[in-house]
């Protein structure tokens, strides 16, 4: 059609006639647009809302106590912000939390054995993981389910439960002991409980699953084929798995080893339940600041201090990985 | 179609036939030798009682549909699959026993199998580095192999930043660059588009000269391997139905299966009305007329049924009826595909049978038949085959 011939009154009745017909649905969305707001703008929008709301706003608060001074008040601590008689607002930041840390000889200690216990344990769940995710990618499609679901099936089960478990278990007069006892192995009882080999025992047994799922879902992606080229210009099994095998899984390995060392480290449960006094690790040291102590500040700056001791590593090391992935 | 039937030149007219066909020398000896080989698993049997003969320097394709066996059969002679019964020899050596790394054969797989975490180079040094051989060496022998695969500036880049061309020829020369006695290429050129293929056959066929290494190709294209085969074996349901040169597999397929795999093909039934040495005459009522072939049937019964086979291209489409008897019948064109180099005619009989006739388009802007033209159709008693099963 030429537009040259429409009448002007047409053309006004074509103008209004889509808003005209549009259903209530439509018309909200069309308001929406106007604002900014589309269906792929609100998909990211609720997750980010989500972390802002349980993870940004708790850190900043959190933040806010570990410059803060101890007070004998409710809550225990001084207000970073004051108002001066002319109405000037001046911020205080105490660092003198932070300077304790260092100061004290137990935070550091502390830290570095968290650090080691964490390590250890995420070093025994890959030895022992990566022969089962293997295992389990490897295995004939009916099978897998079932193994998968036999790794997933202990979280059917309250975590503190398990370790109170694992308490009967070792404990002087628990499960092992009588048993060994019973059959004259042994006449006294082996100590086990109270010791860093239950604190090993626990954190393994409880994170061994995180270190699995993601190895399996890597594992299970490799193409056989790559293993068969492998073996077909002469490289034995075991120097295939080496030279294939395992860096192809790499990203698994990281993916498994971050999900376990990161809470490993700040792990609390495990330590006082299954550990002895002498078990020296940062997220008990935590709890005794806040709730024994009710040191908040203090309390905070350990948390703060953890957490960029961990993360910031881990974000530069993530961050290496994936420029060389690109490349 | 054309494209097909010229397969590979003759033999060299400078060298003596045998040496270009030793599987018509009764003294030479076979390089590998397939002796009833059988793979099962469970109920299913994917390779069934195989004896083939394969010589030095062939290049020799297993063609076949797909689950006929023809890669259970590759992945055997590399190693992968042990034989359920039978022995594979190769140069002589029973294979059985030796375990796919230390065989001196290599595999080009199908989805080529790059490691996709190392270099064009490191990819192709990765056979060599197991050897053990010395830095130096091997150097020297990837620069020379990506040379010969023109990848030269491609040294230093991870598969994925490769096209699919590239891949293949990097698959290609990671095989290569150990030398194998024997090389096997699964779909060679199946990822690649037509116009690459094409151009990669015939740099596969110079390679495979140049090398002197003898190649067992599957594919399921028999283009391809009308283009690329000394010889062709044609699978079917774990057998091999036939073993010959590309040519030999055309104008003298064995059964109607494999005159029907390979090409294009007519066929009529009809009842054997006499069977000299010299030839055989058939009445059939499909085609609508006396067909008479030039070499006769052994071994059967007069009033027999049997097919005959005529390939597209052999039947000749006129509008005056040809001076002959035999081998001549009539029907209306219904399709025209005009291809270029020669147009395809769908014709049928007025015994309701389509038949299929090509012809080469001599001249330009001629359009010599058209639809609805009532034609006739004959052709030679020599380029008719009667076939039995």
């Amino acid at each position: 059609m030429r537009m040259g011939y429409t009448p002007l009154g047409q053309g006004l009745v074509r103008l209004f006639e889509p808003v005209m017909h549009v259903s209530p649905g439509k018309s909200v969305s069309r308001l929406l647009r106007a604002a900014g707001v589309t269906g792929r703008n609100a998909v990211i929008a609720i997750p980010l809302l989500w972390l802002l709301l349980f993870f940004l706003i708790p850190f900043v608060i959190v933040l806010k106590i570990s410059f803060a001074e101890y007070a004998t008040a409710i809550p225990p601590y001084t207000d970073l912000i004051q108002w001066g008689d002319d109405a000037l607002m001046s911020i205080k930041l105490n660092f003198g939390n932070y300077l304790y840390l260092v100061e004290d000889d137990l935070y550091v200690a502390a830290y570095l054995n968290s650090a080691r216990i964490a390590l250890v344990s995420t070093v025994m769940c890959l030895l022992i993981g990566y022969p089962m995710a293997y295992a389990i990618a490897r295995s004939s499609p009916a099978n897998r389910n079932i193994l998968l679901m036999l790794v997933i099936l202990p979280f059917w089960t309250s975590f503190l439960l398990r370790v109170y478990a694992w308490m009967g278990i070792l404990k002087n007069n628990g499960v092992i002991n009588n048993l060994l006892m019973g059959l004259g192995i042994i006449d006294e009882p082996i100590v086990m409980m109270q010791t860093d080999f239950a604190v090993y025992l626990g954190i393994i047994y409880s994170y061994l699953p995180f270190m699995i799922l993601p190895l399996y879902a890597n594992l299970e992606k490799l193409d056989v084929n790559l293993l068969e080229a492998a073996a077909d210009l002469g490289c034995k099994p075991f120097k295939a798995f080496l030279l294939i095998t395992l860096p192809l899984s790499l990203p698994g390995i990281i993916a498994g080893s971050m999900l376990v060392f990161i809470p490993a480290v700040g792990e609390f449960v495990i330590p006082s339940l299954l550990g002895g006094p002498d078990t020296l690790m940062i997220g008990r040291v935590l709890w005794d600041e806040f709730f024994n102590n009710r040191d908040w500040p203090v309390a905070s700056a350990v948390a703060i201090a953890m957490l960029v001791f961990l993360v910031i590593p881990i974000m530069l090391f993530q961050h290496y990985q994936n420029r060389q992935a690109q490349t | 179609m054309a494209d097909s039937t010229t397969g590979r030149p003759p033999a060299a007219s400078n060298e003596p036939g045998q040496a270009r066909e030793p599987w018509n020398d009764p003294e030479a000896v076979p390089y590998i030798q397939l002796e009833n080989l059988s793979k099962r698993f469970g109920n299913f049997t994917a390779v069934d009682n195989i004896s083939l003969d394969i010589y030095k320097s062939e290049l020799f394709c297993l063609l076949g549909g797909s689950g006929c066996g023809k890669s259970t059969l590759l992945r055997m002679l590399a190693g992968f699959e042990a034989a359920s019964e039978g022995r594979i020899l190769l140069d002589g050596v029973d294979m059985a026993d030796i375990p796919p790394y230390e065989r001196p054969v290599n595999m080009m797989f199908q989805s080529y199998a790059l490691f996709p975490h190392m270099t064009v180079q490191g990819n192709i040094a990765f056979g060599l580095k197991q050897e053990g051989m010395p830095r130096p060496e091997i150097d020297r022998r990837v620069s020379d192999m990506l040379e010969l695969v023109k990848l030269g500036d491609y040294a230093k880049r991870k598969p994925h930043q490769l096209s699919g061309g590239q891949r293949q020829r990097v698959a290609l020369a990671r095989a290569l660059v150990k030398r194998p006695k024997l090389l096997l290429l699964d779909e060679p050129l199946g990822a690649l588009d037509k116009k690459l293929r094409e151009n990669t056959q015939f740099e596969l066929m110079t390679l495979q000269e140049e090398l002197d290494i003898t190649f067992v190709v599957v594919t399921h294209d028999q283009e391809e391997a009308m283009t690329l085969s000394s010889r062709i074996g044609v699978m079917d349901q774990g057998r091999i139905v036939q073993v010959g040169s590309p040519n030999e597999i055309y104008e003298h397929p064995s059964s109607r299966l494999v005159a029907n795999f390979i090409g294009s093909v007519n066929l009529f039934e009809g009842n054997v009305v006499e069977d000299e040495a010299d030839h055989v005459r058939i009445q059939s009522a499909e085609a609508g007329c006396m067909l008479y072939i030039d070499h006769g049937v052994n071994q059967i019964v007069e009033g027999s049924r049997v097919s005959v086979a005529v390939r597209p291209e052999k039947i000749k489409i006129s509008r005056d009826s040809p001076e002959q008897e035999d081998n001549v019948t009539r029907g209306v064109i219904e399709e025209v595909a005009y291809m270029g180099s020669l147009s395809i005619y769908r014709i049928r009989l007025s015994s309701g049978v389509m038949v299929q006739a090509t012809q080469p388009n001599l001249d330009r802007d001629t359009r010599q038949f058209t639809w609805e033209d009532e034609v006739y159709l004959s052709w030679n008693p020599y380029s008719a085959l009667v076939l039995t099963t």
